[in-house]
């Protein structure tokens, strides 16, 4: 049995208080006023990147205040055009705490979720190199239930109008805009909504059925209870690719509701999947550095390292298939999408394709170096950042646009969820041994080498 | 100079694995084995260098990106800049993702197809290459350890004999 070490909990429930102190103050210090954000660009004229550091006021509700500021704006006697520009510019600003906590949230979330579905994929490919690693996988889609439950309530309050995320969500923004109006068949808020929570109510019960039975098959060597955890891993994986393929439009690909790609649920997919690895990779590298895991060797590893290093290369395929088709055909309405990114987000843009492909692709093509734990931390925290960057990427163009930044909201909503997604992972691993008994691969699993 | 060698026919790959191991304690050179199959292991048992063919294709796929990289560059963009639908032929960078797919098949083409001819030279395998297995059985179902006599023979026979070898032959070689 695990014993979550007290150090490891102090560490995650700092983490969690210093980034829920960060995300409170980017919600406090993001602006209300037309005036507010004057005095801002203002005061950022000579590096519009700078952080907003100025008195907000007291109130954290950004509805009421996008109240008030409309009932402003038909006061003022500025020049149309300014105002218009600055009131973009307060939404896309009032939206960034939000952004930043949401890119955090859907992350991690969707790490957990990566790794239930490597776990269903050992399961249904009856892999005999992986079972050592279940009760890993196990403890990592733990994170999966809180993740979705928050992440879903971010989802509500959206549709509740209490952010800008989503612009079709906007009656006033639909009322001017056929293409969102052609298609509000399928982006309206019920509905969405109701997506969204049987997404997450399927995987979380598949989560849970699985997880169930393989803590009844700790207890008995009832092959039924292994046959219906196959059965389980093989329905879950079909519903899978049906939802995760919706979900990617939902939840990442409507928040730029004029722009669709038809690969980008594969995209999306394989930049957690492959995030999910890493984190299995990292946490079994932490498990086995304390004494725990014993059986696991450099061929498990090497095993999951080189997961990392294909998936990275299919990221990357995927990525560029995306990018390289509409950058080849240059149709102005799908184009846009990469314009905007290639203008405003240079840096994190390209800065991803060196993090997320060159950098493992260099490292991890040798055979040596996967079996070395300090080159998969180093890699998989390379990995890990460039994912995120890559999500961050997907969201912000569309929500703050130039206004983004890596600042104060984006790091403590990282903070926050990275305290809590060890808070959680760690607790789960302490609730079963950490080695599976009763899989009837599991005596293959140990004495796998390579 | 007599150049015996020993000839020792096993017909598991199990019992060769062990009689690997304990010709290799016993301090006698193991000069070659003849399987039918890969056996998983040999080449450690047997203490042989592990092979080097993968740095030498990574060199070989380096080589192809830069021929390919190299070529586009010069013929798209050097040589007779035209535009072609629009596409930005100003620098290399600029027409960068359309030149990928043919950058990234020259580096499988040479990784690919240059390592598998460095096999083909350091195995010594062409066309009307004379067949070297001492022992037709051994493409079938026997495996073959070849020993060189270098001090008592007939010590070195029953030496091999215990590991359980089915025959042991003693060959002059040429």
């Amino acid at each position: 049995m695990y014993t979550f070490s007290s150090k490891l909990k102090t560490f995650s429930l700092i983490l969690m208080v210093v980034g829920a102190i960060g995300i409170g103050i980017g919600f406090w210090s993001a602006p209300k006023t037309i005036e507010e954000v004057e005095t801002i660009l203002s005061a950022d004229s000579h590096g519009h990147h700078a952080e907003a550091t100025h008195e907000a006021h007291a109130t954290h509700d950004a509805h009421a205040t996008h109240d008030e500021h409309a009932a402003h704006a038909t006061e003022a006697t500025h020049d149309t055009e300014h105002k218009a520009h600055l009131e973009h510019v307060l939404h896309q600003l009032q939206n960034k705490p939000w952004a930043a906590f949401y890119v955090a949230c859907i992350f991690f979330m969707l790490i957990s979720l990566g790794a239930f579905v490597f776990n269903a994929i050992q399961y249904a490919a009856q892999a005999g190199w992986s079972p050592i690693l279940f009760r890993v996988m196990e403890g990592i889609s733990a994170y999966l239930l809180p993740g979705s439950v928050i992440f879903f309530g971010v989802l509500v309050l959206s549709g509740l109008h209490f952010n800008h995320l989503f612009v079709w969500m906007d009656p006033e923004v639909v009322a001017n805009d056929h293409l969102i109006q052609g298609k509000s068949g399928y982006l309206n808020v019920p509905f969405f909504l109701g997506r969204a929570a049987i997404f997450l109510l399927l995987w979380n019960f598949f989560r849970f059925k699985i997880r169930k039975n393989s803590l009844a098959l700790e207890n008995s060597d009832d092959a039924s209870i292994y046959k219906s955890i196959f059965k389980l891993s093989a329905t879950f994986l079909v519903i899978f690719i049906v939802t995760e393929s919706i979900m990617s439009w939902d939840w990442i690909m409507s928040v730029d509701p004029h722009w669709y790609s038809t690969l980008f649920g594969w995209y999306v997919f394989a930049s957690f999947f492959v995030s999910a690895i890493t984190t299995i990779a990292l946490v079994t590298i932490y498990l086995k550095s304390k004494g725990y895991l014993e059986q696991v060797n450099t061929s498990h590893i090497h095993d999951l390292a080189k997961f990392m290093f294909g998936l990275s290369i299919f990221w990357t395929y995927l990525w560029f298939s995306q990018f390289m088709l509409i950058w080849y055909s240059d149709i102005p309405e799908e184009v846009t999408y990469f314009v905007t990114r290639i203008e405003h987000y240079k840096l994190p843009f390209f800065g991803m394709l060196v993090m997320n492909f060159v950098f493992p692709l260099l490292i991890l093509v040798n055979t040596d170096f996967k079996r070395l734990s300090w080159i998969i931390v180093t890699a998989g925290t390379v990995i890990l950042m460039g994912h995120y960057i890559d999500f961050y990427n997907m969201i912000m163009p569309a929500t703050v646009g130039d206004q983004w930044f890596i600042g104060l909201p984006e790091v403590s909503a990282v903070l926050f969820f990275l305290g809590l997604f060890i808070f959680v992972v760690f607790t789960a691993l302490t609730k079963a041994p950490l080695v599976a008994k009763g899989n009837p691969l599991m005596e293959e699993s140990k004495h796998f080498h390579y | 100079m007599s150049n015996k060698v020993v000839h020792a026919i096993y017909n598991d790959d199990d019992v060769l694995m062990d009689a690997v191991k304990k010709t290799r304690a016993a301090h006698h050179h193991i000069e070659e084995v003849y399987t039918p199959f890969p056996v998983h292991g040999l080449d450690k048992a047997m203490g042989l260098a592990p092979t080097r063919i993968a740095i030498a294709s990574f060199l070989y796929g380096l080589t192809g990106l830069a021929i390919y990289t190299t070529l586009l560059n010069y013929i798209m963009i050097n040589d007779w800049p035209q535009d072609i639908g629009g596409k930005p032929s100003f620098s290399f960078i600029d027409n960068l993702p359309a030149f990928v797919p043919v950058m990234f098949e020259g580096t499988v083409f040479f990784a690919a197809h240059l390592m598998v001819i460095t096999f083909y030279m350091r195995s010594k395998l062409w066309p009307f290459k004379q067949a070297e297995n001492p022992d037709v059985r051994t493409t079938d179902d026997h495996f073959l350890m070849e020993i060189g006599v270098h001090g008592n023979e007939e010590e070195l026979v029953s030496f091999l004999q215990g590991t359980g070898a089915v025959e042991v032959k003693v060959i002059e070689k040429h």
